[in-house]
């Protein structure tokens, strides 16, 4: 059993980026806007989050640009895309190498810097639990955090108005302007959701789960955020699994290598993906499945007709 | 109804709306009291839906002022027009497919409500005006005739003082229309006025009491439906005489040329409806109307004639004289004589950005030799188009003009002599004149009897029950994908083709068919 709780929690680690970059990606696809510049946002989320922590030397403020960042990222998504209505899958493809690059040549100056991680939680008798405790009780804030959003999220879109109206934004941007809602404005503060916890998620890799900067960091977890939107077939509780089973994934690569079992890791980096379209194939055979929960307008630009 | 004190519940005083390149509203002023079903007339481009945008909020005007309840208003968007009390049912409906009913009612009130509170009251709403709806159902499972009562509840729940009704009924059966009539009359005479829109004249004289006519942007004046036929007020709207298609000349019919036997087919499209088991034939020389509510099979059906969908393991279950084409592409049925006009003209019968030429070339180069050793000829391709454009009046600048900047009717009679040209043994024409201005429309029906005297098939899927009417000599019916047993022209009635485009979904057994004995009225005395 001692392999168990180490296990379990890097396993936690490893899954919080993907939750929280997924959880701002849902809105975002759900108003109708895909925004494949995930990957760029989370990397300039990252090195924004490093930069000002290391100078600073306050995470809090880190964490805030890291989210301002994020969401100034989205922000040139959006005027491109919503405003200026270019091509959504082009401009996002172009916004993550955009991010790829500006994060490099930002964080060329804090390669080699070392900053205190963020401090885990500590109550006295809880976290001391044996086995439990450190799980439940001894992670750093964002970790509880990118739970709390994900059902605020849940709750956002079952149960309130707003939630009801951004998913009809999504689903017909025509019907929605002709009701009188302004497609344009929900979609760009969706965007910009999505950019801010593909920000925090950014901060999470470089102040939390390895407290440096190197370039390239993020190594595809922008993309399987992405994946796992779809994998989640857009609901927040399948993300939530998803997410964490993702991470399971992630890491038994590394365990099953130090327990002799010789799976190729290329293969075991791969499986998220595979996992994404075995589930792309399974919804598109049921029709109604996806029907309930995919948004209709996804990708597609919104020009008021006169 | 009304005194001559009391106001009028909207009048619209001079209002004007340009468009780049077009004066969509020019001066147009009217009014309409409380109580009243008010009809607005006018064919596809004469500013209707423009002057209705105004009204609801969506657009502003350039000049002119709306006057509600006698009082000047500015209206700056359709949450405006809701909150004084302007209630829309919208031509192409606006709702979402993958929500419920509840949801879609909640999405268009103004004030936020407890959805507990909203079902009780869209319940007592249907009560109250005989509305049928499950508050629960997904809209993507629900009828045409269904949707439509989501919107007129929408409308009714914030007790509307005028209610505008854009082009509600042509999606309709027509006992879905009886009982739309009902629902309507009754509203005004709760003293809610009631703005009509539509170009079914057999309709608006059965229902409104008033009516104004506009054309190119103006009013061209008023009526009292109720005084006139259908006929003159049709002349009025286009400004000049109607002359019916001339079918006088009888015809024989020789053998099948288009042969559908079982033909079943899954959709692929997401709210697609699947083909079972379809059988028809076709002989030369007959016009076959396939009739139904639209979203019944007719898109898949055209799909799976013109070889846009290919059927690969059935390749008998649709002949094109005699030889069995159901696994082949649009290519080799064209090669075989067969014709395709899809519904849809931009982006699917012509490519928009191509001029006339080009889009002549595309589906003619065959039949028509346009094309030696892989290159266009030029000279033939120009003369081909040139004389579409000669002997179907179609108004344009040239042969090198841009598909796109043809106006709908234009771009249609161009798609349709572009088929009819190449002289084919089979064609498929899909809503051959919708949207299509009364003049065109009647060349296009023209063409089309004088294609089948030379002894095509010809197959019309249309919505336009007027339509089938005028120019088939049998008809079927689709209703949720499956077809019905051809009927002679000469002895069916509007009833019949009603209760079938029914199909399954419930109907009202004992409607009154006042609609109908006016149309057959009508018929009647045109004749």
């Amino acid at each position: 059993m001692d392999w168990l709780i180490p296990l379990i929690l890097t396993v936690i680690t490893a899954s919080t980026p993907l939750l929280l970059a997924s959880t701002g990606e849902l809105i975002t696809e759900k108003s109708g806007v895909l925004n494949l510049g995930v990957e760029g946002m989370m990397l300039v989320g990252a090195i924004s989050g490093f930069a000002v922590t290391a100078s600073s030397g306050s995470a809090i403020l880190g964490i805030l640009a890291a989210i301002i960042a994020g969401m100034l990222m989205s922000l040139i998504f959006a005027f491109l895309t919503l405003t200026l209505m270019a091509n959504q899958v082009a401009t996002g493809l172009a916004l993550t190498i955009f991010g790829v690059g500006f994060s490099a040549l930002v964080g060329s100056g804090f390669v080699g810097f070392a900053i205190e991680p963020l401090p885990g939680l500590h109550i006295p008798v809880l976290t001391d639990i044996p086995l439990v405790g450190e799980i439940l009780f001894g992670q750093d804030f964002l970790v509880y955090l990118s739970i709390v959003m994900v059902i605020a999220v849940g709750f956002f879109l079952s149960r309130t108005r707003g939630g009801l109206i951004l998913k009809a934004v999504g689903d017909s941007h025509h019907s929605a302007h002709a009701i009188g809602y302004s497609v344009i404005k929900i979609r760009y503060m969706a965007t910009m959701f999505g950019g801010a916890m593909a920000g925090l998620a950014g901060a999470y890799l470089s102040l939390s789960y390895t407290p440096m900067w190197a370039e390239n960091m993020t190594a595809g977890r922008g993309w399987i955020a992405l994946a796992l939107v779809v994998f989640a077939t857009w609901r927040p509780g399948r993300l939530l699994a998803g997410a964490y089973m993702f991470g399971l994934i992630s890491v038994l690569q590394l365990h099953a290598q130090s327990a002799g079992v010789h799976v190729p890791s290329q293969f075991m980096s791969m499986l998220p993906y595979l996992a994404t379209v075995i589930v792309l194939v399974i919804i598109s055979s049921d029709r109604a499945k996806i029907r309930l929960n995919a948004p209709a307008c996804i990708g597609q630009a919104f020009r008021p007709a006169q | 109804m009304t005194g001559g004190s009391k106001p009028a519940q909207l009048e619209v005083r001079g209002v004007t709306k340009a468009f780049p390149g077009c004066l969509a509203n020019d001066d147009i002023s009217f009014r309409i009291e409380p109580g009243e079903i008010h009809a607005l007339l006018g064919e596809n481009g004469a500013g209707k839906s423009t002057l209705v945008k105004i009204i609801y909020g969506v657009l502003q005007a350039d000049l002119g002022e709306l006057l509600w309840e006698g009082k000047p208003v500015t209206i700056h968007s359709p949450h405006d027009a809701r909150e004084m009390g302007v209630g829309l049912v919208f031509q192409h409906f606006s709702l979402f497919e993958t929500m419920t009913v509840l949801e879609n009612i909640a999405l268009a009130m103004n004030d936020v409500r407890d959805m507990a509170a909203l079902r009780q009251q869209v319940i007592e709403v249907e009560k109250t005006y005989g509305l049928p709806l499950d508050p629960d159902r997904h809209v993507y499972t629900l009828s045409v005739g269904e949707r439509q009562r989501i919107e007129i509840v929408r409308c009714l729940l914030q007790n509307p003082k005028l209610l505008i009704l854009d082009e509600p009924t042509s999606v309709l059966t027509p006992q879905e229309v009886e009982k739309l009539f009902e629902t309507l009359r009754r509203l005004a005479d709760e003293g809610c006025a009631i703005l009509y829109i539509s170009h079914k004249l057999h309709e608006v004289k059965a229902l409104c009491q008033k009516a104004t006519v506009l054309r190119g942007g103006k009013v061209v004046g008023g009526c009292d439906p109720r005084e006139e036929t259908a006929k003159s007020m049709a002349e009025m709207m286009i400004g000049q005489k109607l002359t019916a298609p001339d079918r006088s000349g009888t015809r024989k019919f020789g053998d099948v040329r288009l042969d559908i036997s079982d033909l079943s087919l899954i959709s692929d499209e997401q709210f697609g409806t699947d083909l079972k088991g379809i059988g028809l034939k076709v002989r030369g020389g007959e016009i076959m109307g396939v009739a139904g509510v639209a979203g019944n099979g007719q898109n898949e059906l055209f799909q799976a004639l013109a070889g846009e969908t290919e059927i690969i393991v059935a390749p008998d279950c649709i002949k094109i004289d005699g030889n069995p084409v159901a696994h082949f592409g649009p290519r080799r049925r064209r090669r075989l004589g067969a014709a395709f006009v899809p519904e849809e003209r931009n982006g699917h019968g012509a490519v928009p950005d191509m001029n006339l030429a080009e889009n002549g070339f595309l589906t003619a180069f065959r039949r028509m030799a346009l094309s030696a050793r892989g290159l266009i000829r030029e000279v033939p391709t120009r003369t081909f188009a040139d004389k579409i454009i000669k002997t179907f009046d179609v108004r344009t600048t040239g042969a090198s003009a841009e598909a796109g900047s043809l106006s709908g009717g234009n771009l249609q009679k161009f798609i349709v002599g572009r088929e009819i040209l190449q002289d084919p043994g089979v064609l498929v024409i899909s809503q051959p004149t919708w949207g299509v201005d009364a003049g065109a429309a009647s060349a296009i029906h023209q063409a089309l009897l004088d294609l089948a005297a030379k002894g095509t098939a010809v197959l019309v899927i249309s919505q336009d029950l007027d339509e089938i009417f005028a120019i088939c000599d049998q008809v079927v019916v689709m209703a949720e994908g499956k077809m019905s047993a051809p009927r002679a022209m000469a002895d069916v009635s509007v009833e019949e083709i009603g209760l079938l485009m029914g199909g399954l979904h419930d109907l009202d057994g004992d409607v009154t068919l006042k609609t109908k004995e006016l149309i057959e009225g009508d018929r009647v005395g045109q004749a």
